[in-house]
């Protein structure tokens, strides 16, 4: 069974569709990447699957419908780390992974032991523990690009959706990133879906591409199939040479010649 | 990996820290016992010390205040300081509930409209009931209908928007209304303007002596409004993260929010029925606490409510003294204290908690 599967979802956002009748369909413990230009619907099609937007079609989690069920019950199967996550200067980091519980208590609850203990491991996996008690605001890059992540894993969900999680990124700490969440894909089974505009970093990370073009699918399959310089350049209008690098596929952008430009 | 440093491993939201707490509650008292015993006809610590335990029926004790005094205690200060205490804890709970939920740090308790509102229903009250009727039984009922009806015009208003960026919309439906509101009631009070005194100090803001008829009025509302916002207090953190990260985490944002607006919002609007528009109280309390001690909401709420509520007691132990026996308007005082106070904690913790 398919952790996640899609059925011609659409969503209309200011009734013209942004995403326009998908179906697909992603395996546990794959890691899918949603690629695209701009507009093409990623973002949008990731917020369907988190029920953030209203959708036409079906989307079932581990065979059941995302529709009916209670936002906590979905909470619990499905984590989200926004493109750009709030991070209040004054929270302490502690108190930030504590948040990631928030499907796991009542309205009224407080955290208990159990809560405590899921925070400090995601916290531990992260290198943090020791950064509990910190306010947000004093975390270097680094570490608060982890932070961003810790609320998510402490939620405990199989699948984690990430919007862009490296776009504000420099190339270190892009690998660092994506080194981090295949590891945590490796150790738990997690299920990864990506908006990534990094096409070879996508490309390097990812068992799959989907590459959505006016909110449809326009590609699906490995990165060798997905990533053909006549399918970037017909849906990203872009000019790119695809070359191979110890295996694993490399988008590098061509300058067209001077000459060409101009005629 | 982190294993080798000491696992300090067990990870804590800051609750409500003792200190604060103490700190805080040591404040409300001293506030009280300063209300009480400050006034025109000074009664004594010692005797009113006495006059309670025997209210009380400590054994062994009578009081030795003459009935007179008896009755300025009794039904004058002590339900002035009781109302000045639910007025300014409501004022300051739910400026920091809106500051919350509304992710905006300037925020205040009338955001909505509640304050055009009720000074509308307030200056109808005063042009046109009879002058029997007027009084002090028909102004806060007045008051608190034409808040409770801005507030649930600004929510129809901001709900016939599109659902996104719900919390912002609200907040333009609100300026709206309040705009709306205030035309109509500048325009009621320009054609009688025989009651122009009287509105102006309804809309300075005061505590009245009314006795225990006040208190009995709005107890039931700041009652629910502090059990809801403080049963809602955790999930205060969680929408402080935005709506998006809130739904993900399970929360049912768009619930969650009208609970805790409806309730500081009916909170707010009976406090402003029996007091005026008392304004400050609702952003510097709430930013006060935050400068000093760093806390989340989670601590922030109650916090501000115990405080807020010692903050207007003083006000009004100030509001009726310094100049008396005239009385200073009371959201004078608060601006006129808070205003210094707060810019002293704003140098004070310069990039510190920031």
């Amino acid at each position: 069974m398919s952790a996640i599967a899609l059925e011609g979802v659409t969503v209309q956002l200011g009734g013209k569709p942004v995403v326009d009748a998908i179906d697909l369909e992603v395996a546990a413990g794959e890691w899918l990447a949603l690629i695209g230009p701009n507009g093409a619907g990623k973002t949008t099609l990731l917020r369907a699957i988190a029920r953030l937007v209203p959708f036409a079609g079906s989307i079932a989690l581990d065979g059941r419908s995302t529709a009916r069920m209670h936002r906590a019950e979905l909470a619990r199967l499905l984590a989200v780390v926004p493109q750009e996550p709030s991070t209040p200067p004054w929270m302490t980091v502690g108190e930030y992974v504590l948040l990631g519980r928030t499907p796991h208590l009542g309205p009224l609850a407080k955290e208990g032991r159990r809560d405590r203990e899921a925070a400090a491991r995601a916290l531990a996996r992260l290198d943090l523990l020791a950064y509990g008690e910190r306010r947000l605001g004093t975390l270097s890059g680094g570490q608060k690009q982890r932070a961003v992540v810790a609320p998510a894993l402490a939620q405990e969900a199989r699948i984690l959706l990430l919007d862009e999680p490296t776009a504000s990124l420099d190339i270190g700490h892009q690998q660092q990133a994506l080194d981090l969440l295949d590891e945590l894909r490796g150790e738990t089974g997690l299920t990864l879906v990506a908006a990534m505009h990094d096409l070879t970093l996508g490309a390097q990370y990812a068992d799959r591409m989907v590459l959505l073009d006016r909110g449809c699918v326009a590609a699906d399959g490995g990165p060798h199939d997905v990533l053909t310089e006549e399918a970037i350049a017909r849906h990203y209008g872009a000019s790119i040479r695809v070359v191979d690098v110890e295996g694993r596929i490399a988008v590098i952008p061509s300058r067209p010649a001077v000459l060409e430009q101009t005629r | 990996m982190d294993a080798t440093a000491a696992p300090s491993s067990d990870v804590r939201a800051r609750g409500l820290a003792p200190l604060w707490v103490c700190a805080a509650v040591a404040f409300l008292i001293v506030s009280l016992v300063v209300g009480v015993l400050t006034g025109p006809i000074d009664l004594g610590a010692g005797s009113v010390l006495e006059s309670a335990a025997a209210r009380l029926r400590v054994p062994g004790f009578t009081s030795s205040l003459t009935p007179t005094e008896e009755a300025i205690l009794w039904e004058i200060r002590v339900p002035r300081v009781v109302l000045g205490a639910l007025v300014g804890g409501m004022l300051a709970l739910a400026g920091a509930t809106y500051q919350g939920v509304f992710r905006n740090p300037l925020a205040d308790p009338y955001l909505l409209g509640v304050a055009a509102g009720a000074g509308l229903g307030a200056t109808i009250a005063i042009a046109y009931l009879p002058e029997g009727l007027r009084g002090q039984r028909a102004l806060p009922v007045a008051a608190f209908v034409g808040g409770a009806v801005a507030v649930v015009l600004t929510y129809a208003v901001g709900r016939s928007a599109r659902r996104e960026r719900d919390a912002a919309t609200l907040v333009l439906a609100g300026v709206t209304v309040a705009a709306f509101f205030t035309a109509w009631q500048t325009f009621v009070q320009q054609q009688n303007s025989e009651t122009l005194q009287q509105v102006y100090t309804w809309i300075l803001g005061n505590i009245p002596s009314t006795g225990w008829a006040d208190v009995v009025l709005i107890l039931p509302y700041v009652a629910v409004a502090l059990v809801v916002i403080l049963a809602l207090r955790r999930v205060v953190d969680v929408l402080n993260l935005g709506d998006d990260e809130a739904a993900s985490l399970g929360i049912n944002v768009r619930r969650v929010r009208l609970a805790l607006v409806v309730a500081a919002t009916l909170g707010t609007a009976a406090a402003v029925a029996v007091s005026g528009l008392i304004g400050f109280v609702g952003i510097i309390v709430p930013h006060a606490i935050r400068l000093v001690s760093g806390v989340g909401y989670r601590a922030l709420l109650p916090l501000s409510a115990i405080v807020g509520a010692g903050f207007l007691v003083l006000a009004d132990v100030i509001a009726r003294t310094a100049l008396s026996p005239a009385e200073i308007p009371l959201g004078v005082v608060t601006a006129f204290l808070g205003a210094p106070f707060f810019a002293l904690v704003l140098r004070a913790t310069r990039g510190g908690a920031g």
